[in-house]
């Protein structure tokens, strides 16, 4: 599914802004995800709890770019993530805006250009843009990462239709929601409409019961899998009974 | 020299980037380099000279989403 890596779930889950490491450690356990997001940040010493932790949760690592404004130091932060880590998975992020967070799509596509043809495999964090879309897979890259909202803003999918559009565009191209989902509703609406997957942090580590949470969003992931699979209904505009009609007694 | 170290200016004696990580007690193995906003890779360092004023960052994996 991604780059030849099929995880056990379809939930990715971010490692940031939990209260405590042994609960960021039970919500990765409790949420079943087989991936997880890190960053490369300064060395001050507290690190090696840290890779402790990574290497304990069995899950495969996914290094990102984020905080990173320009091409340039995205590229070389892919760089180092790869000689760190050992993976040339690298989910890159060219952040456009200091207030929205959004992505830069021209930096973005101009990083991944070099990061392809030095082999790493990109996971890019994108605007649901189509054209964009195909520059990505152009460059080589053969996983997209639409945004649902801005980064930590749990407002869910607010561009759904657009989404919904990106999804049948792309029918080959495994789709990842990643930021701005808040609730597992918001997931699970993401996986029924058939992405392929789905990235969150924050509404996992600032809940009040970050385990219980993490637990909560693993089986919406599933069930709005399931459900997609499964072949939902098209909605009608007007009431069909569900009851037959055939049979019933005259009462009246 | 002066240069500057994930951020802060520091003196130091070390002539090369290895030999920075090696004075600053660094676990050179679980680290990542960059010289001027150009990573080095770690076959690199021992050869990669450091200049009054360079710019050096030593990273390592942390919290991310």
């Amino acid at each position: 599914m991604f780059y030849g890596f099929t995880p056990a779930s379809r939930l990715m889950l971010g490692t940031a802004g939990y209260p405590s490491p042994a609960l960021l450690r039970d919500a990765i356990a409790a949420s079943g995800a087989g991936i997880i997001t890190l960053s490369l940040r300064r060395e001050g010493g507290e690190g090696a709890g840290f890779r402790d932790l990574l290497r304990a949760s069995g899950c495969r690592l996914l290094p990102n770019t984020a905080g990173c404004h320009s091409a340039a130091e995205a590229i070389t932060t892919a760089r180092m993530a790869r000689e760190l880590l050992g993976t040339g998975w690298i989910k890159l992020e060219v952040i456009g805006h200091a207030d929205s967070l959004q992505p830069d799509p021209f930096a973005l596509l101009e990083a991944a250009r070099v990061l392809c043809a030095e082999g790493f495999e990109v996971f890019p964090y994108m605007t649901e843009d189509l054209i964009l879309g195909e520059r990505l897979v152009e460059a080589g890259c053969r996983v997209l990462m639409p945004w649902g909202a801005p980064i930590g803003s749990g407002q869910g999918l607010r561009h759904a239709e657009a989404l919904r559009a990106m999804r049948a565009h792309f029918p080959d191209v495994p789709l990842v929601i990643d930021a701005g989902i808040g609730a597992p509703s918001q997931a699970m609406r993401a996986m029924e409409m058939g992405f392929d997957a789905v990235l969150l942090n924050t509404a996992v580590a600032r809940a009040l019961d970050p385990v219980g949470m993490a637990r909560a969003f693993g089986q919406a992931v599933e069930a709005g899998r399931l459900a997609h699979e499964a072949g939902l209904m098209p909605p009608r505009d007007m009431a069909v009974p569900s009851t037959p009609v055939l049979g019933m007694a005259r009462l009246g | 020299m002066q240069i500057d170290l994930n951020g802060e200016g520091i003196a130091t004696g070390a002539g090369t980037l290895a030999e920075l990580l090696c004075e600053r007690c660094f676990d050179a193995d679980s680290v990542a380099t960059a010289l001027d906003g150009v990573f080095v890779p770690r076959p690199l360092r021992a050869v990669t000279p450091l200049h009054p004023g360079a710019r050096v960052e030593v990273l390592s994996p942390m919290q991310g989403g």
